[in-house]
Formats: structure tokens, C-alpha cells, sequence
């Protein structure tokens, strides 16, 4: 199995002298949910955005797609972003648009600025969008204002908007820090079936450990700036998690 | 206000000494600047005894020149509507340049000073210069209304543009999307309601603006009721007035309906 | 679930309701209509388009150099007056507009044909330009600061008087019922609760229309009403460019100045 995502190297420094992201290496097969862990501010959302570029690395490279999309501009960048989901914390649906608006806007890497302004999405993309819909449970909500949802079912919309973009990857951004915990299982088990259905990998990062723990094939442990853990949850012992989190109080 | 307990007494409430002096300073400069104008009561007086026989010879209104009523009324409305519909779309790119939070500065700066320099002066002023520069007539009113409209919607559209939510422009990025894109379904949503609301208020205003244009040659009603005044022809001017005044208002009117139409406000009606 | 795939039948997706695209598209048209129809009766005289940016460049050559010499006699003191215009001007209208948008306003006042009259009085009072109340007053006072100041106050209470009985309208409604409920008298209900919640839009909306106010005054001058604009229009009956320029000069100092003194104030107490 050839890799989906390869990092190399991957360094970032928001201030000089102070890496956040300190050489980071690891390589993502084509398959399955991997959980990235780690303290608050450790960077974990940082290797996240620099995969799709939303922030820039310092320096590394980034393989995907068999190529590295560390140093692309322009129209390359977007054909790149297209190839890769992301799922954010706080959604990010354009509140006042619907959520077939909102899912539609998946496709917008491919569709021209005036049939994206006139609505004109090709039908299979419309197809599409519908059989999401009721895929992540949100069947006859297609003309619902974004803003008129819940915060599960926001999600689900962002997790089917970047399904929509066909991607080869699925980065999720702390997806369940804003929901209920019952709300948060049901958003994990979402993108690990969705995942699986559609074969696409998925990483994700989140500060709650049993869910990793409960959903992840594999789980990547960081602590300042770099990778202190990687293996199956079941290694996760816990003198592993203290070295990661550091300090015992919280365990218990 | 703070409460205060003396030993007289309990005083509930005492107002704050700034306001007091505030509206002291105040009276005091009333008085001032009305001795600086020359405001004395005989004056007024007269003036009052002036207004009322003014006000009997303007009733009952009279259309003394239906034609030259009706023309220019409808040229103040062809003005407004050309100025606004060319302002409007000036502003858009004007605006969105100017907005900083998408825009390098190398945009924004131009964009922003081009606004301020555009809302510096009087449409009337500017009125003016476009006369010198085109000869009387509408194309002088519609080119300082423009202005005007540039200046007006381009500020409150930068404005609003700064104060969106750049998570969602964020997320519409990540999936790809070319800049005009970006700005299709992330920005806009956002700002079309404000939008719209400046466009529908300079639209009024422009009509407002274009029956005064007139008074300086720039075209429209403005120019009748300046000759008007100046033949003393009182009663058509009461009428002009009512008219205008009326005009106005279906202007208004109109502007709500258009604001109503595409202000979605809440859920998107279902088919 | 899957009942709708079952079907085969492909379902589709309009952003707008049949009603909605109707209402849309009527508005579109009448917009393109309208434009088409304006540009067609507009006069476009094109030799005089073509001569346009000759007969700027004219202009600019004969403003410079800007007459400063002029400003001591023949700018000051207009200028004070311009801004003693706009200011009495302002203080007047509010006095005047307070009322009749208390009157405007419905939860303040009931009566319902008493809101419609006072909304009239602000409507008419906006729809004039200040430059026509320049007019009528000067006709009916003669030319000068007096004619001028009306004219200012007479057009700014239709736009104080909107603005504060739209915020008396959304005042809220829970102060003020339990004012009603310990027995507090309408002027008290006025003072105690209505005042504290509109105060902060008040000053907002006085501040702002100060500010239009300095640009107003500047060119009723232009019809006999006081302040700069007759220097303007003096020196442009001359054709003395070096002259408009110094006016034109000072009245942008003016405004800028106005405009610097309205941010400082409105970030100090807003």
C-alpha cells in the first residue's frame, strides 16, 4: 500500500527560534482513522493546517499526491486543497447560506465563478449532495439556513461539504471540542463510516483521548513539537500518556 | 450617579458635575453664536411676519408649467437612477479592495483613500466641477451622484467586509476554490443583507440629492424650482415642493419592497 | 431511508421558490428597464464628453496657486460662520426632533394617527434638501446666517427625529413594564426608562449628523443662506479660480478636522 501522505522534516516556527512543529516525519496509509493527541498548544492543529496549507511551514516537505505540495502557489495549491477534506472545531458553514448551499460549496475547486454565483452545479453534484444527506442522517434538511441547525448536525454538514470535494484525505480539526458527548460519538463513528465507505483516510486531532482511544486504527502522540508516541491505542498505556500530557493529576 | 449619605440627610441621586457643566458650556455657546450671526429678535420677527405672508402666497399650490414640472421630475429620477446603478457597481470591486482584512496593503491604501478623497466634498460642490467639466446638463448631476454613491456605499461596504467571520472564508479556501469563488460564498453571504441596505439608502438619497443638483445647472428638478424662486412664482413652488416630496416617498416605499425581496430573512422557503 | 433511491428519479435543487424567482426576476427587469429608458433620454452631448479631461486639466491650471493670501479676509470669518451654522443648526433640530419622534414612536405614544403625522412631518422634513430650505428661507428672512441655520435644523429633524424613534421602538420592553408596574408616571417612564437605553444612539446619531451637517452648511452659502459658500460663490461669479481654490481648500480642512473631533469624541464616551 503505497502511502496517501507522506511528512518530512515538517518544521514550524510562528516566532523565530520557537518551533512549534519541530522535524516532524511520519507517513499515513491509504486507509483508516489515525487520532493525533497531545497537549493544548503542542502543534498538533498546526501539522494539521500546514498538510493543506492553511498555514505555511517553515520548512519540510509535504508528499501527496506523489508529489511535494510544501512549495505550491496558485492554481497548483488549489488543485492540491482540492484532493484534501478538512473538517473544522467551530464548522465554519457559511452561516447564512443552506446546507445544500453549504455542501454544494465542496465543489466549488471545480465549478466556474459565474455558474458558482448562478447556482449552476452540474446535477451528478446535486446527485451527490442528496445521497450525503441522507448518508450522514440529514434527509429533507436540504433548505434549512445553516444557522438554523444544532451543533451535531452543523457538523455533519461540514463532514459531508468536504466528502463532496471527492478528496483523497480527510483532515479533521478538534471536530468534536464544541459537542455534547453523546453528539461527539456519534460525529466519530460518522467519519470513521464515511471513511470507510468512500476510502478515504482520515486524521484527526482532539484532546479527548478515550474517543481516540475507542475510534482510531492508530494514534500519534505529540508533545513539544515533536512525535513522542505512534502505534495502535492499545499501547497507549499509562506512563505513555504522561509522557505525552506530562504530570499524573489529570489521570485519575 | 452615586449615591451619597450625609449626615443631613440621604441624598438619592446626584447627577454627574460633568453633565451639569455640559449643558452649561452649552447654553453659554448658544448664546455666543447666536450674537456671532447677528441674530437679534426684531429680525426675527419680521421674518416671522415675512414667513406668514410667504406661506399665504404659496397657497393653494399652482402647476404654472406641467411640462417643465414633469420633465424635470423625471430627469432627477433618470439621474438617481443612473447614478445609483453605476455607483453601485463601482463600489463593489472599490469596496472589496478597500476591505483590509482580504486585501494587501498595496490595494487597500489606494482603494481607501480614493473613498475618503470622493466623500471629502458636497455633491453639490462636486456638481460644480462637473458642469466646468461636461458642459450643464444631467450628465453633470449623474457624474457627481456617482461620486457621491462611490464614496457613501464603498466605506460602509469596506466596513462591513471587516467585520465578517473569516472562519468561513477560511473553509471555503480549504476546499480549493479560486478567489472569485472565496469571495461568491464566503464573503458575500455575509455582507448582502448590509449591502443591499446601503444600496437601497444611497438609491433614496440619490434621489433626494438629484433635485438639488439643478440649482447649479447639473440637470433635473432643482433647475425649475431655482427659476421658479426667482420669478417669485410661489405657488409652483409649493407644488414643485409637494412634488418632489411625494416622489420621494413611492422612493421609499419602493426601496423597502426591493429590501424585502432580497433580504431572505430566516429559513429559505421550501418548494 | 433509501425509499428516495429507490426510485431512480433524480432530485432537483433551486435555490429560489417559484414565488421568490418571480418577485426577483420583476425586479430585475424593472431595474434594467429603468436604466435603459434613463440612458436614453439623458442627453450625452459627446463633444463635450471628449472635451472633459481638457477642460479639467483647464481648471486645475487655473486653481494654482491657491490664493492663501485670501484667507484672512475673505475665508475666516466665513467659516466660523459655517460652523456656528451647523452647530446652532444641529442643537435646534434636536430640540425640535426630540418631540415628534417621541411622537413617532409607538410604544412611547399610541395613538397610531399620531405616529402616522409625527412619521409625515420627518418624512417631508428629510425629502427637502437643505439647500431648498435655504431657499425658502432666505425668501422668507432674507440672505444670512439666520436663513441658513434654519434651513440646517428644519432638514436634520426628519433625520434625528427617524433614528431616535427607531430606537425608542426597540428600546426593551421589560424596563419599562416594570416601571409601568411600580406606578411611574409617562414623563418618569420617559426619563427613567426609555432615556438610559436610547442615550448611547442618541449622542451616535447627534455626533453623525453634526459631521453632515459641517458639509451642508458649507454650500448654502451658494443661495444667499450665510457661511462659505458665498465666498465660493463669489469668487466663482469672478472666475477668480485661485480663489475657489482656497475655498475649496478650507472647506476640506473643515470637514477633516469635523471628522477628527467626532472619532475622538465618539471613542471617548461611546
Amino acid at each position: 500500500m503505497s502511502a496517501a501522505l507522506i511528512l518530512r522534516g515538517l518544521v514550524k516556527e510562528y516566532v523565530r527560534g520557537k518551533r512549534v512543529l519541530d522535524g516532524i516525519s511520519l507517513a499515513f496509509d491509504p486507509a483508516g482513522m489515525t487520532a493525533v493527541i497531545g497537549p493544548s498548544g503542542t502543534g498538533k492543529s498546526t501539522l494539521l493546517r500546514c498538510v493543506n496549507r492553511l498555514v505555511e511551514p517553515t520548512a519540510g516537505e509535504i508528499i501527496f499526491g506523489g508529489r511535494d505540495i510544501a512549495p505550491l502557489k496558485g492554481r497548483a495549491l488549489r488543485e492540491a486543497r482540492r484532493q484534501i477534506g478538512m473538517v473544522f472545531q467551530e464548522y465554519n458553514l457559511v452561516e447564512r447560506l443552506t446546507v445544500m448551499e453549504n455542501l454544494l460549496s465542496g465543489r466549488l475547486g471545480y465549478v466556474p465563478a459565474h455558474k458558482a454565483w448562478l447556482r449552476r452545479f452540474p446535477q451528478e453534484d446535486v446527485d451527490r449532495a442528496f445521497a450525503l444527506l441522507d448518508q450522514v442522517g440529514l434527509t429533507g434538511l436540504a433548505n434549512q439556513r445553516a444557522d438554523a441547525l444544532s451543533g451535531g448536525q452543523r457538523q455533519r454538514v461540514g463532514i459531508a461539504r468536504a466528502v463532496m470535494q471527492n478528496p483523497k484525505l480527510l483532515l479533521a480539526d478538534e471536530p468534536t471540542s464544541s459537542l455534547d458527548p453523546k453528539t461527539s460519538v456519534e460525529i466519530m463513528a460518522l467519519m470513521r463510516e464515511v471513511g470507510r465507505q468512500h476510502s478515504i483516510p482520515v486524521i484527526v486531532n482532539m484532546h479527548d483521548v478515550e474517543l481516540a482511544r475507542r475510534f482510531a486504527d492508530r494514534i500519534i502522540g505529540m508533545s513539544g513539537g515533536r512525535v513522542v508516541f505512534d502505534g495502535a491505542p492499545v499501547g497507549l498505556t499509562d506512563d505513555v500518556l504522561k509522557t505525552i500530557y506530562g504530570g499524573e493529576s489529570w489521570l485519575h | 450617579m452615586a449615591a451619597l449619605s450625609t449626615a443631613a440627610g440621604r441624598v438619592a441621586l446626584r447627577p454627574s458635575v460633568w453633565a451639569r457643566v455640559g449643558w452649561v458650556l452649552l447654553a453659554v455657546y448658544v448664546v455666543y453664536a447666536l450674537g456671532r450671526l447677528d441674530f437679534s429678535w426684531p429680525r426675527f420677527v419680521t421674518g416671522l411676519d415675512n414667513g406668514a405672508r410667504f406661506f399665504a402666497r404659496m397657497l393653494p399650490p399652482r402647476v404654472a408649467q406641467p411640462d417643465s414640472l414633469l420633465q424635470g421630475l423625471t430627469e432627477s429620477l433618470e439621474i438617481a437612477i443612473l447614478a445609483s446603478c453605476i455607483g453601485i457597481l463601482l463600489s463593489l470591486p472599490i469596496g472589496l479592495l478597500a476591505a483590509r482584512n482580504l486585501m494587501p496593503a498595496w490595494a487597500s491604501w489606494p482603494a481607501r483613500a480614493l473613498i475618503a478623497a470622493t466623500r471629502s466634498f458636497h455633491p453639490v460642490i462636486v456638481a460644480i466641477i462637473f458642469v466646468k467639466a461636461v458642459g450643464f446638463g444631467a450628465l453633470a448631476g449623474i457624474g457627481a451622484l456617482v461620486v457621491g454613491s462611490v464614496g457613501f456605499i464603498g466605506k460602509l461596504f469596506a466596513e462591513a467586509i471587516e467585520e465578517i467571520s473569516l472562519k468561513q472564508v477560511e473553509a471555503i479556501r480549504a476546499t480549493g476554490a479560486p478567489f472569485m469563488n472565496v469571495i461568491t460564498y464566503g464573503v458575500m453571504p455575509q455582507v448582502f443583507g448590509r449591502f443591499i441596505g446601503f444600496a437601497t439608502y444611497q438609491l433614496d438619497s440619490n434621489l433626494r440629492n438629484s433635485t438639488m443638483v439643478g440649482i447649479v445647472g447639473a440637470g433635473g428638478i432643482g433647475g425649475t424650482l431655482f427659476s421658479a424662486f426667482q420669478r417669485f412664482d410661489y405657488d409652483f413652488v409649493a407644488a414643485i415642493l409637494l412634488s418632489i416630496i411625494a416622489m420621494i416617498m413611492v422612493g421609499e416605499v419602493l426601496a423597502a419592497w426591493v429590501r424585502g425581496v432580497f433580504l431572505e430573512k430566516g429559513k429559505v422557503e421550501e418548494e | 431511508m433509501n425509499a428516495a433511491l429507490d426510485h431512480a428519479q433524480t432530485r432537483t435543487w433551486r435555490r429560489f421558490s417559484p414565488r421568490q424567482r418571480l418577485a426577483r426576476f420583476t425586479i430585475y427587469f424593472v431595474i434594467v428597464a429603468a436604466i435603459v429608458a434613463s440612458a436614453r433620454s439623458v442627453e450625452v452631448i459627446p463633444e463635450f464628453l471628449y472635451d472633459a479631461p481638457e477642460q479639467v486639466r483647464d481648471l486645475l491650471q487655473r486653481m494654482w496657486p491657491i490664493a492663501w493670501s485670501h484667507y484672512p479676509g475673505g475665508v475666516h470669518d466665513a467659516l466660523m460662520e459655517t460652523l456656528h451654522i451647523a452647530t446652532l443648526g444641529t442643537i435646534l433640530a434636536i430640540a425640535m426632533a426630540l418631540p415628534i419622534g417621541l411622537a413617532a414612536a409607538h410604544n412611547v405614544v399610541p395613538s397610531r394617527t399620531i405616529n402616522y403625522l409625527a412619521k409625515l412631518v420627518l418624512v417631508a422634513s428629510r425629502s427637502v434638501n437643505s439647500l431648498v430650505w435655504a431657499l425658502l428661507f432666505v425668501a422668507v428672512f432674507g440672505p444670512g446666517a439666520l436663513a441658513g441655520t434654519l434651513a440646517i435644523a428644519f432638514r436634520s429633524i426628519g433625520f434625528v427625529g427617524k433614528l431616535v424613534g427607531e430606537a425608542l421602538e426597540e428600546a426593551d420592553r421589560g424596563t419599562i413594564e416594570a416601571l409601568e408596574a411600580t406606578g411611574a408616571s409617562w414623563s418618569a417612564q420617559l426619563a427613567w426608562g426609555y432615556w438610559p437605553q436610547v442615550q448611547p444612539a442618541f449622542w451616535s446619531v447627534a455626533l453623525f449628523r453634526w459631521d453632515i451637517n459641517v458639509r451642508e452648511s458649507a454650500v448654502l452659502g451658494l443661495v444667499g443662506a450665510g457661511g462659505i459658500g458665498m465666498a465660493l460663490d463669489t469668487a466663482l461669479n469672478l472666475f477668480q479660480w485661485n480663489r475657489v481654490a482656497m475655498v475649496l481648500f478650507s472647506i476640506f480642512a473643515v470637514v477633516v478636522v469635523a471628522e477628527i473631533v467626532v472619532t475622538q469624541i465618539r471613542d471617548r464616551i461611546l
